[in-house]
């Protein structure tokens, strides 16, 4: 899986981390994305490294979530899509025929902009996906909920009242709770998309610290409209504009010297 | 890089802010190189009356480094500047620091030509400093109109002149020391200007300091510890 396409990365000192050596968890391959007659993504080629956060960056509009989306095919649900070119996951196709859409979607979760907890128990919640995968062991199931909610810093916090219907949590409780829950079925990539833009600032920076937790078991790529956020939390950040990949690179090289105008205009906030 | 940067945040505020700090490292720079000059002037004369001056405006020059620290520390907890602007900040903060430090050494100058008595000048190779101090005065001045021009080529050319700053520093030393050997009395006085003449000489370091983060600031391009070759290709080479 170490072995990559070309991806057009460039790195301030030649020294600094490099795309192009880590090891990748997706990689994306000539993808390109129409709703109907729309180009929403042009060509897009790059990797998504293993064990490290990714984020998207760019205007509303440039194609960030919708290429985030293709990353589990959560597309596949707009009838008006049609997708070309690759997502590799461990070398295979995602897009392929032969793909298992739910098993795909166990393996590369994703976390919504707003919490969007089931109305059932905060237990139930976490547990709710090994249900479906038909596990009943009462023991497992207490075992996953405490493990999956001690990783997204919750557990403390809920765990004298899993009973209770997780709609009573708060909105960053409930953030994290999702994010238990995308856990709880142990999956290898996380999406995250927006995951802090409803939260107030204390709420965002848990989720943030969370993040960083996560890395260590999880690959994580985030579209998010927070630049400080993006600078703050990811190792790598892609900078997109009208459904083009405009610069991909390590996020301190993007934030102190970017090599496109377009994204110099972007993040110091200039006229484009 | 042009001066259009100033104009095209879409918070207009923002350029306003920018712009202003840059104007003001102008006229602290301004004010550095007027009391460079006053203060060799000073020495090279015996002008005591303008090395009193001297000494009494360079509280004004603290001041307005502290002044301009403050602006940019509120717009970098304000702002979160990234990329040029942040560069452009980053290298504010450290051109200050030095204009700071290039008015303590111009004091000391001033200080010593306080003090300086005419005999003491006419066995110190005091044309010789004299042109030093003009040399360095031209390194700070150019580094500046750099700074303002945006210009990274000739911020690298002024750090060149920077060879030459040193190779007059070694000669001055020379004579003095050839000074002290003949006027063994004088060495306590002939000590104080080999302390002008060092001063003067770490201007010229200065300066190249100031240069060196026009550099930084237009091109992305750390050339701290670096040859002058190095700095050159730097400065010249297309960061896009």
């Amino acid at each position: 899986m170490a072995d990559q396409g070309s991806v057009s990365v460039r790195s301030s000192s030649g020294l600094a981390k490099s795309v192009d050596r880590e090891e990748a968890a997706m990689e994306v391959k000539n993808l390109e994305l129409f709703y109907g007659e729309d180009r929403a993504l042009k060509g897009i080629d790059m990797a998504i490294p293993k064990g490290k956060i990714t984020a998207f960056i760019g205007p509303s509009g440039c194609g960030k979530s919708t290429l985030l989306r293709c990353l589990n095919r959560m597309n596949d649900l707009i009838d008006s899509v049609k997708i070309t070119g690759e997502v590799l996951l461990d070398g295979v196709n995602i897009y392929d025929r032969s793909v298992d859409v739910p098993e795909l979607r166990r393996r590369v979760g994703m976390v919504f902009q707003k919490p969007n907890p089931f109305p059932k128990s905060i237990y139930e919640n976490v547990a709710y996906g090994l249900r479906l995968q038909g596990v009943k062991d009462r023991r497992t199931l207490d075992e996953v909920v405490e493990r999956s909610l001690t990783r997204a810093a919750l557990w403390d916090e809920v765990k004298d009242r899993l009973n209770e219907n997780a709609f009573g949590l708060s909105g960053g409780q409930q953030q994290r709770l999702v994010i238990a829950r995308a856990v709880a079925i142990d999956p290898e990539v996380l999406l995250l998309d927006e995951p802090a833009s409803a939260l107030d600032p204390l709420a965002t920076l848990k989720i943030e610290e969370l993040m960083l937790e996560l890395k260590e078991r999880y690959t994580i790529a985030i579209v998010t409209h927070n630049m400080q956020q993006a600078a703050r939390v990811s190792d790598y950040t892609a900078f997109m504009y009208l459904g083009d990949l405009i610069e991909y690179t390590d996020t301190e090289t993007l934030f102190t010297t970017p090599a496109k105008k377009r994204t110099e205009d972007y993040i110091t906030g200039r006229y484009g | 890089m042009d001066k259009s940067i100033f104009s095209q945040h879409i918070s207009r505020q923002f350029n306003e802010e920018l712009e202003a700090i840059v104007n003001r490292v102008m006229s602290m720079g301004g004010l550095v190189e007027q009391q460079l000059n006053d203060a060799i002037e000073a020495l090279v004369k015996g002008d005591q009356e303008l090395a009193e001056t001297v000494l009494t405006r360079d509280y004004a020059i603290n001041a307005m480094e502290v002044e301009l620290d403050e602006a940019c520390t509120t717009i970098l907890a304000r702002r979160q500047p990234t990329a040029s602007d942040l560069r452009l900040v980053m290298a504010v903060v450290k051109t200050i620091t030095d204009l700071e430090r290039i008015g303590d050494e111009a004091e000391r100058v001033g200080r010593t030509a306080l003090h300086l008595l005419k005999k003491d000048r006419e066995i110190s190779p005091i044309e010789e400093i004299g042109a030093l101090g003009e040399h360095v005065g031209k390194m700070v001045q150019s580094g500046l109109n750099a700074f303002t021009r945006m210009d990274a080529e000739a911020a690298a050319r002024t750090a060149q002149m920077d060879i030459n700053a040193d190779s007059r520093y070694e000669l001055i030393i020379r004579e003095l020391l050839s000074a002290m050997q003949e006027h063994p009395k004088k060495i306590p006085r002939l000590m104080d200007v080999i302390w002008a003449t060092r001063s003067l000489e770490r201007i010229g370091d200065r300066a190249r300091n100031i240069c060196e983060y026009v550099i930084y600031f237009v091109k992305g391009k750390d050339v701290r510890h670096t040859s002058f070759q190095t700095m050159a290709e730097e400065a010249t080479g297309d960061r896009r």
